[in-house]
């Protein structure tokens, strides 16, 4: 195939050819870093967070009664829970839980000197400490939320303590274990917190915070052995997924049951599921509209290049006529309209992969995205090129299929 | 003349109908998708409070240690104030009108038996709250500075609230239980709340929070567990072990705000808040540099605590991103569907038309695409508005359109297709009739 004569052709539409250029270019810059967001984005929300997530639901009560003793309460209250049909194991914990955002954290450092540095510098930024989401939770809260226990073992009863006091033990993450221990064995090893000191006893795998905190955060957790003991509280009650509806509903009645005084909102009544959906939504929304602006773009420029390769068969038909009529085959005139597109479309590619990176910068600079992988580049470059090809096949085709006699008619 | 373009232009557009219904929904799209990001970017930085917000100022003084470092992820204590210091700009009473306040939810018992105790939200702030932001009274007032001082039990109630709870607006003498203790209403509001919530604290929901109820700061700060555990709604955070006590000079949970009516007192004030802190830091208490204070408008404040997500910032980037694309594929195409009549432009050019109104012939077709792509757009936008509204987002109910935006739609439309036929039409008018007839 002869390049040169689509060269000179295209030369004469210096302005049309150069918008189309920059349309594919602007396409490809966008649609790049659209994807690379959706992948970010996806990324995110299937970021697993270590419970047995489709078999849970969360029930949040507050009682508004004059009340002493509220872990007794709560304990009169898990009672009935377990009582429910359907009820696998039901914990009560505080108010936090992966993902429902109702965080507490303490800072918490793998040796004495790194807990005096810190206070000395006053920031948890110092090596040796981390700012991990604490957990709390009546026994069976492992066993309940489906956690692996990887090393170590889970608490005794006569470890757990009433309230805001300060446990002897704790669980925590492996990815917490990791970060104040590196390359040790954190089993046994004493942390840091505060004025407490706190013994490792047990070792979980996957536990996500209640927030997302960044990139290598989002697993420092831990749980303390403390029993809830305040007006309002959480519970959380594991049954077979088809159960759970239903077992939200009979869990509102069993604890207006036990405790007359008690507010239970509707929206307080969420399956784990409803928790993890909320925490995304954001995410969700955004991975539909960025979609909807990458494909709808892909079909603008689509456009774009179909309507024009119209306009030019058009035009060109009688040129077209003359090729056949001197012995230019279909196929010929098929590959003449499909190089020419080829080459618009390269001409966009080389530009919008600058542009792609450009793009890119700025976004890291103003949005805190992260850098473009390299071979996002040749992917959509490829794209664009299927797009292309795709586009003009149509009117390459009627261009096909314009008979050499036209040659002979005038206009 | 312009009738006959309009002629032109349709006759030329019904030729390529397929064509044009792409070029109008290219741009419909682009449009659409647009206006959608405006308006609800438009909503969320819209003034609260017209006509009075451009007295309001929100004093700002830096009291963290020196080496005190702000997680990126966690709230700045340097946002709101501590109980001392607002009470020591609260007794300089160098404004016109000033008032502390702080967000709180209580429990509230109905004396109706057919109503369970719920929470509400509301404010605890000072007597001067309800003349500097203008709050609409339906019965009774405010409390005074006395009952301020004395820490006396009153209450103001939304309208609503008081329906609620008492069966009539006019609850004015009634007690109202809130917490452990008994209110006495002193007056009821209509249901007002600035959108966004710009007094409160920013950890709040500030485009859907509503205050139900307003009572004096100083009972909570006073007898806080005669009330019931002080919930704030707020950030309470500080840079040294808080203890729970509300006084403590290194816990900040106070917003405050200011009314200044002349630039003078603006600069005064400006003046004494580093005053004060070069008093402060003259007094061991401050560390940072006294020029660190300073006196941010209503809007600045907004801007500052960054109200609008960076996931609707995006949004609208991407939007307008669109809307680019499909305009340089309408120029591409009108381009090359004028140039292909350049055998019409030049029998017109022979006859006598100018190269002006070959010009305004085609931009006057580009325009109607405009107009067509403008009301589609429209469309476009009220569906997306009305997606944006089924979102659970904070501001998302707050999403539609005023006439301004309505009419700022096909302005837009129409300016986009004319700019995007501009080129085209100045190509297609520059066409060298004589080369084209002897074609023809």
């Amino acid at each position: 195939m002869e390049i040169r004569p689509i060269v000179s052709t295209l030369r004469r539409h210096k302005l049309t050819a150069t918008l189309l250029v920059l349309q594919v270019a602007c396409t490809c810059a966008i649609v790049c870093n659209v994807a690379f967001m959706i992948a970010n984005r996806v990324q995110r929300i299937s970021m697993p967070s270590g419970l047995a997530e489709k078999e849970l639901s969360v029930i949040h009560s507050t009682s508004i009664g004059k009340d002493s003793n509220p872990w007794a309460q709560h304990q009169a209250d898990l009672v009935a829970l377990h009582q429910i049909p359907g009820v696998e194991s039901a914990v009560a914990v505080s108010f936090s839980l992966p993902l429902n955002q109702n965080e507490s954290s303490y800072g918490t450092c793998a040796s004495k000197q790194a807990l005096d540095r810190a206070m000395q510098l006053m920031s948890l930024h110092s090596p040796g400490c981390i700012e991990p989401s604490v957990y709390d939770g009546s026994p069976g809260l492992i066993k309940t939320l489906g956690l692996q226990l990887i090393e170590g073992r889970d608490f005794h009863s006569d470890e757990y303590v009433v309230g805001q006091k300060n446990p002897p033990v704790a669980i925590i993450s492996r990815a917490l274990a990791q970060h104040l221990f590196p390359e040790q064995n954190a089993l046994g090893r004493e942390l840091y917190v505060g004025h407490r000191i706190i013994r490792v006893i047990g070792i979980v795998g996957t536990l996500l915070a209640p927030n997302l905190h960044g990139p290598g955060r989002n697993y420092d957790t831990m749980i303390w052995p403390q029993l809830p003991n305040g007006s309002s509280v959480t519970y959380v009650l594991r049954s077979a997924p088809q159960d759970r509806e239903r077992i939200l509903e009979a869990a509102k009645a069993a604890l207006l049951k036990t405790n007359p005084s008690c507010i239970i909102s509707t929206k307080s009544m969420q399956t784990y599921s409803q928790i993890r959906a909320q925490y995304f939504q954001r995410d969700t929304t955004m991975i539909g509209l960025l979609l909807a602006s990458a494909l709808g773009l892909l079909f603008v420029t689509a456009l774009g290049i179909t309507g024009l390769a119209n306009f030019w068969v058009g035009q060109r038909a009688r040129s077209i006529g003359i090729r056949r009529a001197i012995g230019a085959t279909r196929a010929d005139i098929l590959r003449y309209f499909q190089t020419e597109n080829f080459l618009i479309v390269t001409g966009g590619v080389v530009l919008g992969v600058i542009l792609a990176i450009g793009l890119n910068l700025l976004l890291m600079k103003h949005y805190e995205l992260p850098r473009l992988p390299l071979w996002y580049l040749p992917v959509g470059a490829i794209v664009l090129w299927l797009l292309g090809q795709l586009s003009v096949l149509a009117p390459a085709l009627r261009a096909s299929n314009v008979p050499p006699v036209v040659a002979t008619r005038s206009v | 003349m312009f009738g006959y373009y309009i002629d032109l232009a349709l006759r030329s557009l019904r030729r390529t109908p397929v064509l044009t219904g792409l070029m109008v929904l290219a741009i419909g799209l682009g449009i659409g998708a647009s206006m959608t990001m405006l308006t609800v970017l438009h909503v969320m930085t819209e003034d609260p409070l017209p006509g009075r917000s451009a007295h309001l100022y929100y004093p700002h003084i830096d009291p963290l240690p020196l080496n005190f470092k702000t997680d990126a992820m966690g709230t700045n204590p340097n946002q709101n104030l501590t109980w001392p210091d607002a009470m020591a700009l609260l007794h300089a009473h160098r404004a016109v009108r000033q008032a502390a306040m702080a967000g709180g939810s209580l429990l509230l018992w109905p004396q109706r038996t057919d109503l369970q105790p719920f929470y509400v939200d509301g404010r605890y702030t000072m007597h001067a709250f309800f003349a500097m932001f203008g709050v609409p009274f339906v019965a009774g007032s405010g409390w005074t500075a006395a009952d301020d001082q004395a820490g006396a039990h009153v209450v103001v109630l939304t309208e609503t609230l008081a329906r609620k709870v008492f069966g009539t607006a006019n609850a004015v003498g009634q007690n109202v239980r809130l917490g452990k203790v008994d209110f006495r209403v002193v007056g009821v509001t209509k249901d007002w709340a600035p959108k966004p919530l710009f007094y409160a604290d920013a950890s709040t929901n500030l485009y859907s929070d509503a205050d139900q109820f307003f009572l004096p700061l100083s009972v909570v700060v006073n007898d806080k567990h005669q009330i019931d555990d002080l919930r704030l709604t707020g950030n309470v955070s500080g840079w040294s072990d808080f203890n729970g006590n509300m006084r403590d000079p290194s816990t900040t949970w106070i917003q405050f705000w200011v009314q200044l009516d002349t630039p003078a007192q603006v600069r005064t004030y400006e003046q004494f808040l580093i005053d004060y802190s070069a008093e402060q830091k003259a007094l061991g208490r401050f560390q940072r540099p006294p020029t660190d204070a300073k006196l941010y408008t209503l809007m600045d404040w907004l801007r500052h605590e960054n109200l609008v997500p960076d996931d609707v910032k995006l949004q609208m980037w991407l939007a307008l991103g669109f809307l680019g694309v499909a305009m340089l594929n309408i120029v591409a195409l009108l381009l090359a569907k004028f140039l292909r009549r350049s055998g019409e432009i030049s029998v017109r050019r022979a006859m006598g038309a100018r190269k002006r109104d070959i010009f305004v012939q085609f931009g006057i077709e580009s325009a109607l695409i405009g107009v067509a792509g403008g009301l589609l757009g429209l469309g476009i936008a009220q569906f997306g508005l009305w997606s944006v509204r089924q979102r659970p987002d904070d501001y998302a109910h707050l999403a539609s359109m005023d006439p301004s935006m309505l009419a700022g739609t096909v302005a837009l439309a129409i300016v986009a297709s004319v700019l995007a036929g501009m080129l085209p039409a100045w190509r297609a008018c520059r066409v060298p009739p004589a080369l084209q007839l002897k074609t023809l």
